[in-house]
């Protein structure tokens, strides 16, 4: 990593970058939801009988982890322009100036690298190279291509996001049944209402910045819709675990509260005033506690069914 | 010339990643006696 920091005049400087401003590159809460629903797939996979050592499935974790964190740093190395624009990114390193940006690249390649290797060496080579294309769907069909391109962004690009507990699973079981597939559709389907939600009360961050999200190319009224609609299909999607009998009637219970409270909201997003925020507010807040609860519902019967 | 304060943040920057390769080695040591498992006293000499 290269110690000169190029300043906003275009004159380089010394870097005041400390190990804190890599760390942030790596995008830490979202890294934090990655190793939480990976680690969901993983005990997952092991209540449906695949058989790991402990420290084997803890390094394969942590490459999971290195992963996501490099596909952070390789998404602020490429959208370091836009980044400067949305008061929601200005704060990162890059746009800050205390990292530069090739420095950042340079990172998160390594850590890619690092993470792919790691995985294969402590899982198999599956779930290694499904970790690889993750980091480049992220990278290069996300970041790269469909972010700028279309409204469909996050709707595609939500599979980077979804595809963690997938490859866990593939991780410890060496394969990568409808069960995980079952995982992933909860997160796929839940990314663009949350996304939607938040740019609904983000619009003028994103349209500063070029960046075609619905609310500013298909207007208000529609991504109103289109969260509702999402929801309505997500709903029964986050069931699915139950119906399809690999979680128990607890989980059964609290996706079916939490689905119908997570479509209730959304359908006050879908009425409410044009250009209030507060549903839309309500929504995003909610769908991040909707994800992490679903998730930790099917961990809790999980663990109580291996060690109770 | 870098003054005090870069000159211990890159000092900072430089132990990170002394401490990260360092870890990494660690890691790599343990996963390769791990995966080896008992097999590694069964090899034909």
């Amino acid at each position: 990593m290269s110690d000169i920091a190029a300043t906003e005049a275009g004159a380089p400087a010394f870097s005041t970058a400390g190990p804190g401003e890599y760390f942030s590159l790596l995008k830490p809460r979202v890294m934090s939801l990655v190793i939480f629903t990976a680690l969901v797939g993983m005990v997952a996979a092991v209540a449906g009988g695949a058989n790991v050592n402990p420290a084997l499935a803890a390094v394969s974790l942590l490459a999971i982890a290195i992963g996501a964190g490099a596909s952070g740093a390789l998404n602020m190395w490429w959208d370091a322009d836009i980044d400067a624009l949305m008061a929601r990114t200005i704060g990162r390193p890059i746009p800050r100036g205390v990292v530069d940006r090739s420095s950042a690249g340079a990172f998160g390649l390594v850590l890619s690298v690092l993470s792919v290797t790691l995985l294969w060496l402590a899982s198999n080579v599956f779930a290694a190279a499904f970790l690889a294309f993750t980091i480049f769907f992220y990278v290069v069909i996300y970041s790269m291509w469909l972010k700028r391109s279309t409204p469909q962004n996050i709707v595609i690009g939500g599979a980077a996001g979804a595809f963690p507990p997938v490859v866990a699973w593939a991780a410890v079981s060496g394969a990568a049944p409808v069960e995980a597939w079952a995982l992933f559709a909860i997160i796929f389907l839940w990314t663009p209402p949350h996304f939607w939600a938040l740019a609904l009360y983000r619009e003028g961050d994103y349209a500063r910045a070029g960046v075609p999200m619905m609310p500013n190319v298909k207007g208000e009224a529609e991504t109103r819709r289109l969260i509702f609609a999402y929801a309505l299909v997500m709903a029964p999607a986050g069931i699915a675990p139950f119906a399809m009998g690999f979680a128990g009637p607890f989980y059964g219970a609290a996706s079916l509260a939490l689905g119908v409270a997570f479509v209730w909201l959304a359908w006050k997003v879908r009425m409410d005033i044009p250009g209030s925020k507060r549903a839309a507010q309500r929504l995003f807040a909610f769908s991040i506690f909707y994800l992490f609860a679903l998730f930790a519902a099917i961990l809790a019967e999980d663990l109580v069914a291996l060690y109770a | 010339m870098p003054d005090p304060e870069e000159g211990r943040r890159r000092k900072q920057r430089n132990l990170a990643i002394a401490g990260l390769i360092a870890t990494f080695v660690i890691i790599v040591y343990f996963v390769t006696i791990l995966k080896i498992g008992g097999q590694i006293v069964e090899r034909p000499f």
